[in-house]
């Protein structure tokens, strides 16, 4: 019981939301994903991962996300080794993370509410929170008004909000969101960018933005690591997006 | 859980079958269709065992006793006979008895002037009835090893006989039945297959969110119960309507069947089929959904 008191609080005291320690990860007997990466994000970070394909980027994430498990070196959320973590403590590890992906994930079958109140339900939060804490996160990102229409009625850029909220109704401490512009116009690439800083700053959700979008990664002025073939080659506070040449 | 939770996993379970209607009527067509068959054969095959059981109560073993054996030394043999777990029946027959209800019908109503004396004196025995005739031949040789007895009268064709025909009927039974399972559970949990592979990118959002097994199996493994439910009904109630009207048309138009072979009535079948039907209906919604959600877990 001690024991387990003193690892919850020495969870709670590190000011570190993500730290990697020399963390490989291989898939065959080929070049490895990712090869001694060693990175920190610290509480409340906003940080862009750039790199072209093949450098390890959706590596990292699925590290992060527990669904790959490194071969080498430790990955460390919130003071917890996820690669350690068993089967059925991965779902509550997991509820850490808001996650938004490129190709936004809802379902399809089911109107705006029900999107974002499906990962209320989850946690099983009871049912007068969920409308209170839905109708929030829709109004953070700019839907209250179209929480009954169905997600196949809804722009690209609007269903990556409705993905959004769904990130964030649980209020997660850090949110990984892969390409989330890659499917969107400049318009709405912008939107989402800003939507995201501001999760970020008022908030102070830790933030990692996977991306391949040069003109936003330039403008945000952020922190941005670069990885190429499974190697950080670059990590710059306000940064810049580096070309391969 | 929450009762919250657990109402909305029901009430997801029930909307999945209306979300997913033609994966759902693919699969209660093929759960109808293999329970059908099976209830078909189970009917056909539970009226010949009771036949055959009806025959078998109608065949006795017939002890009689030595000369001089008492009355009480007779009485303390029916005691012996009944405390036997095969015996069903086992009636005292005088020799006094045994010739009025024998020469009446065969000799005429004055036997008793004819015959001073009765033919049958000293032939007092035991009718012997039991339940399964295939221990007829170890109740035969217990009944020739007691002393009172002098001589035991059975047919061995007939217990052979019904024996025989009781385990063809038994083994090949289990044979259609057992073949049935296995292409029943073949076909759902292949139509399960397909249904749930279209719903793998919901699973894996489930998963990624942080839904538990649980929570992400649950309102698959209720569907596939209701499934399962819903396809074992629809043959019960076919069946069933079926059977009555068979029944009747059959008695009707021949009457002589009745007294000949002994039918079971609905209820009697359904006794057995509804909660066998039912049980296998639910059991193979939950075994292929369980299974099914199962490889798409590890995200």
């Amino acid at each position: 019981m001690g024991l387990f008191h003193k690892k919850k609080r020495k969870k709670r005291e590190t000011n570190d939301a993500i730290m990697l320690e020399k963390v490989s990860k291989s898939y065959s007997k080929g070049t490895p994903a990712l090869d001694g990466v060693s990175l920190t994000v610290k509480k409340g970070e906003f940080v862009f991962i750039v790199g072209d394909s093949g450098s390890g980027k959706s590596t990292l994430i699925k590290l992060l996300l527990r669904e790959l498990t490194p071969t080498g070196g430790r990955v460390v959320v919130f003071g917890q080794d996820v690669g350690h973590l068993r089967h059925r403590q991965v779902p509550k590890f997991r509820r850490n993370l808001g996650i938004v992906f490129q190709d936004f994930r809802l379902l399809n079958d089911r109107n705006v509410f029900e999107n974002v109140a499906f990962a209320q339900r989850i946690v099983l939060t009871p049912a007068k929170e969920i409308r209170k804490n839905v109708s929030s996160a829709l109004a953070v990102v700019g839907l209250a008004g179209k929480y009954k229409a169905k997600t196949s009625q809804l722009s690209g850029g609007e269903q990556q909000r409705v993905a959004l909220a769904r990130a964030l109704v649980n209020n997660p401490p850090i949110l990984l969101a892969d390409e989330p512009t890659g499917n969107l116009d400049p318009k709405n690439s912008w939107e989402i960018m800003q939507l995201l800083d501001r999760i970020n700053r008022e908030r102070g959700t830790t933030i990692l933005v996977v991306t391949h979008n040069r003109e936003i990664v330039n403008a945000m002025q952020k922190r941005v690591i670069t990885m190429r073939k499974g190697v950080i080659i670059s990590d710059e506070e306000k940064g810049g997006y580096i070309d391969e040449d | 859980m929450r009762i919250s939770t657990l109402f909305y996993t029901i009430k997801q379970g029930i909307v999945n079958i209306f979300r997913n209607k033609w994966f759902s009527l693919a699969s209660v067509a093929t759960i109808s269709a293999c329970l059908f068959l099976f209830g078909l054969l189970y009917t056909i095959l539970a009226n010949l065992q009771h036949m055959i059981w009806s025959a078998e109560e109608g065949v006795s073993v017939t002890a009689f006793f030595e000369d001089g054996v008492t009355d009480e030394q007779m009485q303390q043999v029916g005691e012996k006979i009944r405390a036997r777990s095969e015996v069903v029946r086992a009636d005292f027959i005088s020799d006094d008895q045994a010739w009025s209800e024998w020469a009446p019908d065969n000799i005429g109503e004055d036997y008793a002037e004819i015959y001073a004396e009765n033919p049958f004196e000293g032939m007092d025995n035991y009718e012997i009835y039991m339940d399964d005739i295939s221990q007829q031949a170890e109740l035969v040789a217990w009944l020739e090893s007691l002393p009172e007895i002098r001589v035991v009268k059975y047919s061995d064709l007939a217990a052979t006989t019904l024996t025989g025909v009781n385990a063809i009927i038994a083994y090949v039974s289990l044979g259609i039945i057992l073949v049935l399972l296995a292409v029943s559970v073949f076909l759902i949990s292949n139509t399960v297959v397909i249904g749930i592979s279209v719903r793998k990118e919901e699973i894996e959002i489930m998963k990624y969110i942080g839904a538990t097994d649980f929570f992400v199996r649950s309102p698959f493994v209720i569907e596939g119960i209701l499934i399962g439910l819903i396809g074992s009904c629809i043959p019960l109630a076919v069946i069933y309507v079926l059977y009555i009207e068979v029944m009747d048309y059959v008695l009707l138009e021949f009457p002589a069947l009745n007294s000949l072979l002994q039918f079971l009535t609905a209820e009697e079948v359904y006794r057995i089929l509804l909660p066998v039907s039912l049980g296998i209906g639910a059991g193979i919604g939950f075994i292929g959904s369980f299974v099914t959600v199962r490889r798409h877990l590890r995200v």
